[in-house]
């Protein structure tokens, strides 16, 4: 059994996520959110996974902004944030490419990230696509910063930074990243080349692959409720169809 | 007393043009309906303010030329894909766009509820949204020793909410169950009407359990009855989502001639000004 890459990325998030009490993942994010649904399974304590697009796996009764409530209180321990371009200071952009306001593509917007980034203590920034398009010296706008001025009430941020190619972790004082994981198939150079900005040095050892336990598991156990709320990928990823309604 | 009970297109027309609209999000109620005809009625230069994003919604009225301005933490067609509309007017400057997050949406409507001039926020201290919004304020708390620099948000009245609900009771109390971002919308607005799949006999209050997810008639001006009014988005447990419309429409709607013939196959027109 080998692991693919959707799966390596997972079972690495998944090991982020051990311990936490409350991670909330969005619509869009089917590999975090597959990630927190196999770190709950694992998990020997309470853990409570938001599903924001679920019925039964999202508890918030207050309408959308208890989510935002929560986390500003530090009710959420952890949660994925992505960016159209991402930049080495860990500042990210969901607003487009060029001169803002009259920009040359325009994405969708910041969602809550001008919130959440301050405030949830681990943020893991999750982007698939590992090029200099999409890292890149610096943003064209900042939708939330990396870090913050002394002062700027701010115990959340930016913890790591996980790409199709390899994992980097954020350091607060250098306001910088450290490459130090990446995945089979890629070399120190290869990262190197695909990366626009300029980052420093860790161990970089390769990313270890799930054991053939946790992979059987995930298969078997995870891929079914994974179906629930991300019905064309778990489809296209293990041909398992959704069992019931989210 | 029994509420007010009009048509889809008399909503349409009692909102008027140049309107501060509010907007509530896909997974909330969403008044398809009203959108269109909306359109059908040619509004023009509405400003919608959508708690906190919008989809089809804001992509059909932009793209039909209904809109001057939006705030908005998002625009999209979430998993189809970019809001084609409102992207395609973004880049040729043809609308007003004050960008905003979440939390900042929720909070100026809450100093709207509350009856006081602002609120303040955590985050955003460093962001470019900020730098983008002269609107907005930076002041140190005056409750810390030193420095904290805080966020204040000016509180936000809406003229205008309509949204579409599950049913309402013949005294126009209205089920919206637990998306109580509808109420907060509906709270900061001037005038509220509502489209519902039904309406029912017994009142909402007759039980707790139905009077917790109760917005209750004395916000509400007057109701009409939409069935699917919430189509091609979804409507809690009720209906969900139509994917194939949804793929359709962000595929039509890529140029501004596919937006006018998916328009056209539903009787509409974009205005021609537009």
């Amino acid at each position: 059994m080998k692991a693919s890459r959707e799966e390596l990325l997972i079972s690495l998030l998944a090991d982020r996520l051990a311990g936490d009490r409350h991670v909330a993942v969005g619509a869009a994010s089917p590999i975090p959110g597959s990630a927190a649904l196999l770190a709950k399974a694992e998990s020997s304590r309470p853990m409570q996974v938001t599903v924001l697009q679920s019925r039964r796996h999202n508890h918030f009764v207050e309408g959308s902004r208890e989510l935002f409530d929560c986390a500003a209180q530090g009710r959420i321990d952890s949660f994925f944030l992505g960016g159209v371009q991402i930049d080495g200071q860990a500042n990210i952009n969901l607003v487009g490419i060029g001169d803002y306001p009259r920009m040359k593509k325009r994405f969708p917007g910041s969602f809550g990230s001008a919130l959440m980034y301050y405030v949830v203590p681990k943020v893991i920034l999750f982007r698939e696509e590992h090029s200099r398009r999409s890292l890149v010296e610096k943003v064209d706008f900042i939708s939330a910063p990396g870090s913050s001025e002394e002062g700027v009430y701010r115990p959340g941020g930016p913890k790591a930074l996980v790409t199709g190619r390899a994992v980097f972790e954020f350091d607060r004082i250098r306001r910088r990243f450290r490459l130090e994981q990446i995945h089979p198939g890629e070399t120190k150079k290869s990262v190197e080349a695909a990366t626009g900005f300029a980052y420093d040095l860790g161990a970089v050892t390769e990313t270890p692959a799930p054991s053939a336990g946790r992979l059987e598991f995930l298969r078997g156990e995870i891929a079914p409720k994974v179906a629930q709320f991300y019905p064309e990928f778990a489809e296209r990823m293990w041909g398992v169809a959704a069992q019931s309604a989210a | 007393m029994a509420i007010q009970q009009i048509s889809v297109e008399e909503i349409a027309e009692a909102v008027p043009d140049g309107a501060l609209l509010g907007i509530p999000a896909d997974y909330s109620g969403v008044p398809m309906a009203v959108t269109r005809a909306l359109i059908a009625r040619e509004a023009k230069e509405l400003r919608l303010f959508c708690l906190p994003l919008t989809t089809i919604q804001g992509d059909m009225l932009i793209g039909a030329g209904c809109v001057a301005g939006i705030e908005a933490a998002a625009v999209t067609l979430g998993e189809y894909g970019l809001a084609p509309r409102f992207s395609a007017a973004i880049e040729a400057g043809l609308l007003d766009i004050q960008d905003s997050t979440c939390p900042a949406l929720h909070t100026q409507l809450q100093a709207v509820e509350r009856g006081v001039p602002f609120m303040p926020m955590r985050g955003l201290v460093g962001s470019d949204i900020l730098r983008h919004r002269p609107d907005w304020r930076v002041i140190d708390n005056p409750f810390a020793d030193e420095g904290d620099p805080l966020v204040l948000l000016p509180a936000r009245p809406l003229d205008v909410t309509v949204i579409h609900a599950p049913y309402a009771d013949s005294e126009g109390n209205v089920f919206i169950g637990r998306r109580r971002e509808l109420a907060t919308l509906v709270h900061a607005s001037e005038r509220t009407f509502v489209t519902v799949e039904k309406v029912v006999e017994q009142s909402l209050f007759e039980s707790e359990a139905t009077a917790a997810g109760a917005l209750p008639a004395f916000y509400v001006e007057a109701i009409a009855q939409a069935e699917k009014g919430a189509w091609p988005c979804g409507l809690t447990d009720l209906y969900p989502p139509d994917g194939g419309e949804l793929r359709r429409y962000a595929e039509a709607a890529k140029t501004a001639t596919g937006f006018a013939d998916y328009l056209a196959g539903l009787g509409l027109s974009p205005r021609a000004a537009a």
